[in-house]
């Protein structure tokens, strides 16, 4: 029997919850031995001119080895575009938490005090707090770009009179606010430069990229550069390559010839680690009275913080998934993506997916108002039927496969959705305090966007029969270890106790891409797949000229990882063996796996909300999901990676946002004051099966990484719309938190 | 997120932590769990030259009948509050509303005395004893002292508490009024309150509606004067000036008050 498919428990854990990991500031290793601490000195303003930096006190401080500027930096490694990114700040700040300057200190503990010392005047500039200040012009952040804007696109239909023919238009200008990645672990980074080379650990979700980015800006060769990543504590998309403090680190280790480690605090996280998120959508939806929509428009403005790192790439997905689930053949999207004095944006679990998602479920829920047809039917009219598949979208995605009428039809069913609506209009006739709401998503994802970049694996078998996996794709909790070692042990035969995977170590795996984009499985390990085939086609031909039989006549015992002829179990060899006789070469295989085109997981979300009226507080109840991520390797991390993302897009709906006030500055740079969700604030989540396979990769897999968030957001959002409908309520934008709701009830009280 | 400098003392008494105080002056700060003054401290709003460490005075720490009253030590920590089979039967007010503080965590660290003192408006405790009506018992260089709970808190993190003196003690009579509710009104589970009341009675105290804790006036006199409960409670706001911040405005919490009093009147009847 195949091991794929089965409850096999992650073999990371037992160290996890014993000894524990080994993050990059856990590392007690020669090489860091005598390394000094970096402490940056941020900005305190959203926008100002630097007009002179003091350090004389800071740097006479017992300690204090260096202190760090501008100055100190090559002038080849400074920005060379317009709204390109400086190492430490030149000439001006863009937002609270910018680095300024970095204190090098020889113990722990005098950074932050060395880092009160260092006086950086500051002239102050108005501040570009939101989207609408950024489109105004008034300031410009880089005024040598002439422009706020740093990115457009459009996508799709642009016709304006194809609303003409719609009986219903409904327009709405909705916000995806601003969120937190909040990894446990937060950013760190040690450097160490040393006979001719930098070695950098760094808490990356990449890092080969880590290194490509590195070698680049630094002007170092490649080869000169190496990059580890050791454990990682979650990532969320935050940790993809190397952002710009870390690389600071890597530079200052390189320009002091020395060893620099840094490990930033909650607070520095909070206001310093790139947000996701940030977009201002309007959305504009036409129909017939039928409940057919035959024209969508999804405009967006794209918040990129204070410089441009993926904003415009994430609103980019975004216009692409506009259409999602629907049949519409007049969709149409544009964005335009501009820049604030905000902390940078970049991606986040969905990453720009669960944008396009929230939108058209919301217009899907207002155009279903405006006609005063159930929401759950309105979808039902415009799904893409399962027989058009594959299936090409307005806005130009073509959708491998799919079956949303039933994933839609199975969460009706679990979760009982007549009953819902029974007894919620009982409540509403008792006129009870506390109401109840039903939210329904249906949501499509495109998961290995770059399928073409593909992912490296290379296998090797050792001497005594063990294998050695050597992955590309980066784990940060996914448990990569444990299903790498299964796909090995169902090609081989070889136990997965006697897999060792290895990742993150540009040594050991030279070219990778990594993890994002939920890429890991169907191009990660799908590679590992393609190594353990073609490595044992090689054994194959080696057991045959061992045997002296023919190598059709031989078969793998793959129960017991045995070669043999069929049926002559006095001729089975061992992998050891197998691999004795591979000679010098050894036995393994190098490759790259690529796909021919992305795939696209979808599924359907049914929230369950109880909302007390009277002090506008929502309470998540009940949610119950099907995630059609095809072929399931795994059900156990499958299931882990649905938790996960349905509780960060509960999140998103119901509690978290991060906030500044009108001169840019945080006021959720602390977890006091930023509501990242708990455990006690979710219910246990309601998971059901449905497996539609792709055929772009051979195990017939798509990514589950952000399923979760991008299904869990819309339909929270929605159930507690859902909740005060009757009130008049009809948009509460995120987050759904109770000032927010009983503000809405009061506004549509007042409006009756 | 790593402090200012500062020089640790430890006490192995309360006349040693006394006696530490006297010599160290203004700056001096008493550490009792911490849950409150490290934070604080992290972040560099708070800048003790000196701490003195009180945390393992278990001297302090205790729950006892002392027949006209019960006796909580100040370094009783706000989980054994929780646990304790005699303030469940005797003043279970307290004890549940110490389950409601904070998270497992601050539960098993934060004390009593060190949230009373620490005089944080949005704090929990400090409203259940105003609610109670309880007596501090506090020591310093000239003696021991008994403060109303009415009168302990001045403003904003200040006490009645002298430099020096020491919350040793809080005394709680047993109520005349079995009937009680603690509503406290979060965001999320470990938050502290954006509301919260406190009733034993008609006795009703209100966390983070103003710049101390306080008692709600205007609904126990209204309740004095005959009105129902209902009416009462549409004077919980009456006479406050609640903070703004990112979940509520001024108007918002004054609402919750109003929605909160009510509720804890009418559990607070029916358990009476």
């Amino acid at each position: 029997m195949s091991i794929l498919g089965t409850r096999v428990v992650r073999t990371e854990d037992p160290r996890l919850l014993t000894v524990g990991g080994v993050y990059v500031d856990d590392l007690a290793i020669p090489e860091l031995d005598g390394a000094v601490r970096a402490t940056f000195i941020r900005s305190p303003v959203a926008h100002a001119a630097i007009t002179g930096i003091d350090a004389d006190a800071a740097r006479r401080l017992p300690g204090v080895v260096a202190v760090l500027t501008a100055a100190d930096i090559a002038e080849a490694m400074r920005p060379d575009k317009p709204m390109a990114e400086p190492l430490l700040a030149i000439d001006r700040v863009r937002y609270v938490g910018e680095p300024v300057a970095l204190v090098l200190t020889d113990g722990t503990c005098q950074g932050e005090d060395a880092a009160e010392l260092v006086a950086v005047e500051y002239e102050p500039l108005a501040p570009v707090v939101t989207v609408a200040d950024a489109l105004l012009a008034k300031t410009l952040l880089f005024p040598a770009a002439g422009t706020n804007i740093a990115g457009t696109g459009t996508a799709g239909r642009a016709d304006p009179d194809r609303f003409g023919g719609c009986e219903v238009v409904v327009e709405r200008t909705i916000v995806n606010q601003r969120v937190a990645p909040v990894p446990l672990e937060v950013r760190a980074t040690a450097a160490r430069w040393s006979d001719g080379r930098l070695t950098v650990w760094a808490s990356t979700q990449n890092a080969q990229l880590a290194r490509d980015t590195i070698a680049r800006r630094l002007g170092l060769d490649k080869s000169a550069v190496r990059v580890i990543a050791p454990d990682v504590g979650g990532g969320f998309g935050a940790k993809v390559g190397i952002d710009r403090d870390a690389l600071t680190v890597a530079w200052a280790a390189y320009h002091t010839r020395g060893s620099v480690r840094w490990a930033e605090t909650r607070s520095e996280n909070l206001s310093g680690m790139v947000h996701g998120r940030g977009q201002r959508q309007t959305i504009r939806i036409g129909g017939h009275r039928d409940g057919r929509v035959i024209a969508y428009q999804l405009s967006i403005v794209q918040d990129c913080g204070a410089y441009p790192r993926s904003g415009a790439f994430l609103a980019s997905l975004t216009q692409l998934m506009a259409s999602g689930v629907y049949d519409i053949p007049g969709c149409g999207a544009d964005y335009q993506a501009v820049v604030t004095t905000t902390t940078p944006i970049a991606a986040y679990r969905g990453a720009g997916r669960p944008e396009a998602t929230a939108a058209i479920e919301r217009a899907m829920d207002l155009f279903a108002g405006q006609i005063g047809m159930d929401p759950v039917e309105v979808r039902r009219r415009n799904l893409v039927p399962a027989q058009a598949f594959p299936y090409r979208t307005a806005t130009g995605a073509v959708y491998d496969t799919g079956d949303y009428a039933s994933a839609l039809a199975t969460v009706l069913a679990g979760a009982g959705y007549e009953d819902l609506r029974a007894e919620q209009a009982r409540r509403r006739e008792r006129g009870d305090v506390v109401c109840v709401g039903i939210g329904v998503s249906c949501y499509v994802e495109i998961t290995a966007a770059d399928a073409a970049s593909g992912e490296t694996a290379r296998l090797a078998i050792d001497g005594d029969g063990s294998a050695t996996v050597y992955t590309g794709s980066s784990a940060h909790g996914q448990g990569h270890a444990t299903a790498w070692a299964m796909l090995v042990q169902d090609e081989l035969g070889i136990p997965m106790e006697r897999v060792t995977v290895i990742h993150g170590d540009t040594d050991a795996i030279p070219e990778a891409v990594g993890t994002y984009g939920s890429r890991s499985l169907q191009l990660g390990g799908a590679a590992v797949h393609k190594a353990a085939s073609q490595v044992r086609d090689k054994a194959r031909q080696i057991a045959a000229q061992l045997i002296e039989a023919s190598e059709a006549d031989l078969e793998l015992d793959r129960d017991h990882g045995f070669w043999q002829v069929r049926g002559d179990p006095t001729t089975a060899l061992t992998w050891a063996q197998v691999a004795a006789g591979a000679g010098e070469d050894g036995l393994e295989a190098d490759v790259r796996f690529t796909a021919p085109q992305p795939t696209f997981p979808f599924g359907a979300h049914l929230a369950v909300v109880e909302v007390d009226t009277e002090t506008g507080k929502a309470r998540l109840v009940r949610h119950v999901t099907v995630d059609d991520a095809g072929v399931i390797v795994n059900p156990v991390l499958a299931e882990g990676q649905r938790h996960g993302g349905i509780a960060q897009g509960a999140a998103q709906a119901l509690l978290e946002e991060v906030r500044f006030d009108a001169d840019g500055n945080p006021q959720t740079a602390t977890l006091a004051d930023y509501a990242a969700v708990t455990a006690p604030d979710l219910p246990s989540f309601e998971l059901l099966d449905s497996v539609t396979p792709t055929t772009v990769n051979p195990l017939g897999v798509k990514g589950i990484g952000e399923a979760g968030t991008i299904g869990a957001m819309p339909a929270v959002q929605s159930a507690v719309i859902d909740a005060v409908a009757h009130l008049g309520v009809t948009h509460i934008d995120m987050p759904a938190t109770p000032q927010h709701v009983w503000a809405a009830i009061n506004e549509a009280r007042a409006a009756r | 997120m790593i402090p200012a400098p500062f020089t640790y003392r430890r006490a192995g008494t309360v006349a040693e932590a006394l006696e530490m105080a006297a010599e160290s002056g203004e700056d001096a700060k008493y550490l009792a769990g911490g849950h409150s003054l490290l934070p604080l401290m992290k972040l560099r709003l708070a800048v003790p030259e000196v701490l003195i460490d009180i945390g393992r005075l278990r001297e302090a720490a205790y729950v006892r009948d002392e027949g006209g009253h019960i006796a909580i030590g100040a370094l009783t920590r706000h989980h054994d509050l929780a646990t304790s089979g005699l303030l469940a039967s005797r003043v279970p007010l307290l004890a549940y509303a110490a389950g409601c503080v904070g998270d497992p965590q601050v539960r098993h660290r934060g004390t009593i005395g060190g949230s009373l003192a620490h005089g944080d408006p949005a704090a929990d405790l400090p409203a259940v004893i105003l609610a109670l009506d309880a007596t501090l018992v506090a020591q310093g260089p000239g003696g021991t002292r008994e403060i109303a709970a009415a009168d302990f808190f001045q403003g904003l993190y200040e006490t009645a508490l002298a430099p020096g003196e020491l919350l040793t003690e809080i005394r709680v009579k047993r109520p005349e009024s079995a009937g009680w509710s603690f509503q406290k009104f979060t965001k999320r589970a470990i938050d502290w309150a954006i509301v919260g009341v406190a009733a034993q009675g008609d006795r009703v105290a209100l966390v983070n509606m103003g710049m101390t804790p306080m008692r709600a006036v205007a609904v126990e006199q209204a309740l004095a004067a005959g009105l129902a409960p209902e009416q009462a409670a549409s004077h919980a706001a009456d006479g406050t000036s609640p903070p703004e911040d990112i979940n509520a405005t001024a108007a918002y919490r004054q609402h919750l008050a109003r929605v909160l009093v009510g509720r804890a009147l009418a559990q607070a009847r029916a358990r009476g």
